[in-house]
């Protein structure tokens, strides 16, 4: 085989390996959407409990993703898990009194953070606290308050006949 | 019983010289592989037939896997409702594990087994021999080339099998069985890690090609200089690769996806 069809076989190859490597990162994989961490504020929310909430899991307003789960802790003295979250700094305009709730996508889908917007003066900024949160619902516990419910009103119920 | 006892000790120390020897030989190819740099010629020459030669098996194993992945995976997330996940599981299947383990298989009975006909055939001609006669050191003109273009063929061929079986995933999940175009890629972004998951499977890729090459030309380098010696080297090349990617990907996942 001449030296020229072997050097282009070889260059195709390389480009081809390449192209997909490339392609593995940019449509695959979450490259395209992942963002600097440099154009990015964070804030924390304490949380009576967080579910199955996770580091990187979506935090979003109006179902519009502004941001990602950056850390998770447990503060020892507040007994409650702290949050940061880091959001986009193209949406740095939410009022400091901007509540906070963990919500569940679908049935059994992930765990991810709402925001709700209030109506404060003042903006939330790098390292502010959001005050108002709502922990994730526990499967276990509303069926939990559900059970209980149905046999408070079926004791009612009796007692009444 | 002595002779019995005799012969477990020979096996051992056997194993064990042999198992030097490839360190050894492992030592001299990476020491010759700076000085190969500088002719790139010999590393292009092998890199087409480790490499493109391989490329067509290659490109048709990824289809169909990623065709089967989708096939089976629609039929079982159906049943959850959850078919619109089909490109997550399709993608991180092929992606973290069988990319970089299905090609290091084929590339070891395509490629590896040929380098170690290859070179168990010039050691039985006595060509690399006539070699050393001439002064030239075969491992840095025959070997060093040859492990260098098996340790750069095996990432890229990886990921081509990846993007292949990803587009044969979304051929018949999407074109085929309806799912959703928007739903299959973007929960694949969403779920499929750059770091995390890509960037793994790459190392797994490099790590196989790096072994696989050590192998196949270590067992042609060391072969009995026979036809016998010849082919079992290229058997043992084949073996030898599949148990040692098969075992080195059990903790290689362990360290990277164990937590």
């Amino acid at each position: 085989m001449n030296s020229r069809t072997l050097e282009i076989g070889v260059g195709l190859f390389v480009a081809a390996g390449l192209a997909a490597l490339f392609m593995l990162a940019m449509q695959v994989s979450n490259l395209a959407s992942l963002g600097g961490d440099a154009d990015s504020y964070t804030v924390t929310a304490g949380f009576e409990n967080i579910g199955g909430l996770k580091v990187r899991s979506p935090v979003t307003v109006s179902g519009v993703r502004v941001g990602r789960v950056s850390a998770i802790d447990y503060d020892t003295t507040a007994y409650e898990a702290v949050v940061t979250l880091s959001i986009d700094s193209t949406y740095n305009a939410f009022p400091n009194d901007t509540s906070a709730s963990i919500f569940t996508a679908g049935l059994l889908g992930e765990q991810y953070i709402a925001l709700d917007p209030g109506g404060a003066m003042e903006n939330l900024g790098e390292g502010s606290r959001i005050r108002l949160t709502q922990s994730a619902l526990v499967m276990e516990q509303i069926i939990g308050q559900f059970l209980y419910s149905m046999a408070a009103k079926n004791e009612e119920k009796t007692s009444e006949e | 019983m002595l002779d019995a006892i005799q012969q477990l000790g020979r096996a051992t120390l056997d194993f064990f010289e042999r198992l030097g020897r490839g360190h050894l030989f492992l030592m001299q190819v990476l020491v010759s592989v700076p000085a190969t740099l500088l002719r790139p010629r010999l590393v292009l020459r092998q890199m087409h037939s480790v490499g493109v030669l391989t490329l067509l098996i290659i490109v048709v194993s990824g289809l169909f896997v990623g065709m089967v992945m989708g096939l089976q995976g629609y039929n079982t997330l159906v049943d959850f409702g959850a078919e619109d996940s089909l490109g997550v599981l399709v993608a991180l299947s092929l992606v973290r594990e069988l990319g970089p383990v299905v090609t290091a298989l084929l590339f070891a009975g395509r490629a590896g087994s040929a380098l170690s006909a290859e070179i168990g055939l010039m050691k039985a001609t006595e060509q690399l021999s006539g070699m050393e006669m001439m002064a030239v050191d075969p491992v840095r003109r025959v070997i060093a080339p040859r492990f260098l273009s098996a340790f750069l063929s095996m990432p890229l061929l990886a990921a081509i099998f990846s993007a292949i079986g990803v587009y044969g995933g979304w051929f018949i999940g999407v074109s085929l069985l309806g799912v959703d175009d928007g739903a299959f890629w973007s929960q694949m972004q969403d779920k499929v890690d750059l770091h995390g998951d890509v960037y793994n499977g790459v190392i797994k890729s490099v790590v196989f090609g790096f072994v696989v090459g050590w192998i196949a030309l270590f067992e042609g380098y060391d072969a009995v200089p026979t036809a016998e010696g010849v082919s079992r080297a290229t058997t043992q090349t084949v073996v030898h690769s599949a148990l040692a990617v098969l075992g080195l990907d059990f903790v290689l996942t362990a360290l990277m996806f164990g937590d």
